[in-house]
């Protein structure tokens, strides 16, 4: 398999002879969207182990 | 009752029903499915933008397949995942399928999102329009619908039992629109080019194009398992924070 690099140049290779919006755009969205489907959950799981950290510390506090 | 039930099914899908093993098992799981994505994804998105030959005819826009397909396939197969799993909720009433259901419809929704504008990206330089009211297009419009149907749902039914068993069954129903985005290419003349993958025949394109496609398809499907991991474990701790065991896990555990 010949895999070589299609670009010789920065230039050439951000073009992507004349595509370079239509290719450029597209990965940046998919890299959007698989991050916030990944971060998202993790912060409100974060949250939610806080919150109910609190809540059992006030708990063992009242008892 | 319960001793014919269990020789109906594996072991597994017993121990499964029990959210805490459930949260322990996905919490083995997810670092290595996390960094498999990462890994695939990474090295498929390289390859996909440096290595890979471009299309005779298209030019460069052609890579844009390694976002397009795996987006589309993953959609169908979170859907098709949803709908089973609200199945096995309805039959077996086992929380935890909820649980997947529920999980899978946001996950599913962006990946129907992703396949739907990256395909108009890509239709604009190939087809000259952005959207075209074609079988395969609409039928893909169609489920990125029923995602939003079945997320609307859950948010308007507070209960989480009531809104499995809807949600479940709209989801059931919707599943008659993945044949026909399979089969849109086939049954009706369209703009859409045929299927890239098929289990049966070797693609059309060379090794060189399909490789490393075949290495996004598996990052994506690594970061499904992720994302509804995630989710999932969350959805967990959220359902069942009243009991012993969450207590014990949240209250030793530091705050990661």
């Amino acid at each position: 398999m010949g895999h070589i690099m299609q670009f010789s140049t920065w230039i050439e290779f951000v073009d992507m002879g004349g595509h370079g919006l239509y290719v450029w755009l597209s990965f940046a969205i998919a890299i959007g969207v698989i991050s916030i489907n990944v971060l998202q959950p993790w912060m409100s799981q974060k949250k939610l182990i806080e919150s109910l950290q609190r809540k059992f510390q006030r708990e063992s506090k009242l008892k | 009752m319960n001793m014919l039930k269990k020789q109906l099914m594996p072991k597994w899908f017993y121990q499964m029903a029990s959210p805490k093993w459930c949260y322990k098992i996905t919490g083995q799981l997810l670092p290595i499915f996390g960094c498999a994505a990462l890994g695939l994804l990474l090295l498929g998105t390289v390859w996909a933008l440096l290595f890979a030959p471009p299309d005779y005819q298209q030019g460069n826009s052609f890579r844009i397949i390694y976002i397009h397909v795996p987006s589309a396939i993953l959609a169908q197969s979170i859907y098709i995942t949803m709908a089973l799993a609200g199945a096995v909720g309805i039959i077996w009433k086992m929380k935890i399928a909820d649980m997947v259901a529920y999980a899978c419809a946001p996950i599913g929704a962006s990946m129907a999102f992703v396949a739907l504008i990256t395909g108009a990206i890509w239709g604009k330089p190939t087809w000259g329009s952005w959207w075209v009211w074609d079988a395969r297009l609409t039928s893909m419009l169609i489920l990125l619908f029923l995602y939003f149907g079945v997320m609307a749902l859950y948010a308007a039914m507070g209960k989480p039992s009531k809104a499995a068993r809807a949600t479940a069954i709209l989801s059931l129903v919707g599943l008659v629109n993945i044949p026909i985005i399979k089969y849109s290419v086939e049954w009706w003349n369209t703009l859409h080019q045929p299927a890239t993958f098929t289990l049966t025949e070797k693609p059309a394109m060379p090794v060189e194009m399909w490789l490393p496609l075949l290495v996004m398809l598996i990052g994506f499907y690594c970061f499904f398992a992720t994302s509804m991991m995630l989710r999932l474990r969350t959805e967990i701790l959220s359902r069942e924070k009243r009991t012993a065991w969450v207590k014990e896990l949240v209250t030793k555990s530091s705050v990661r």
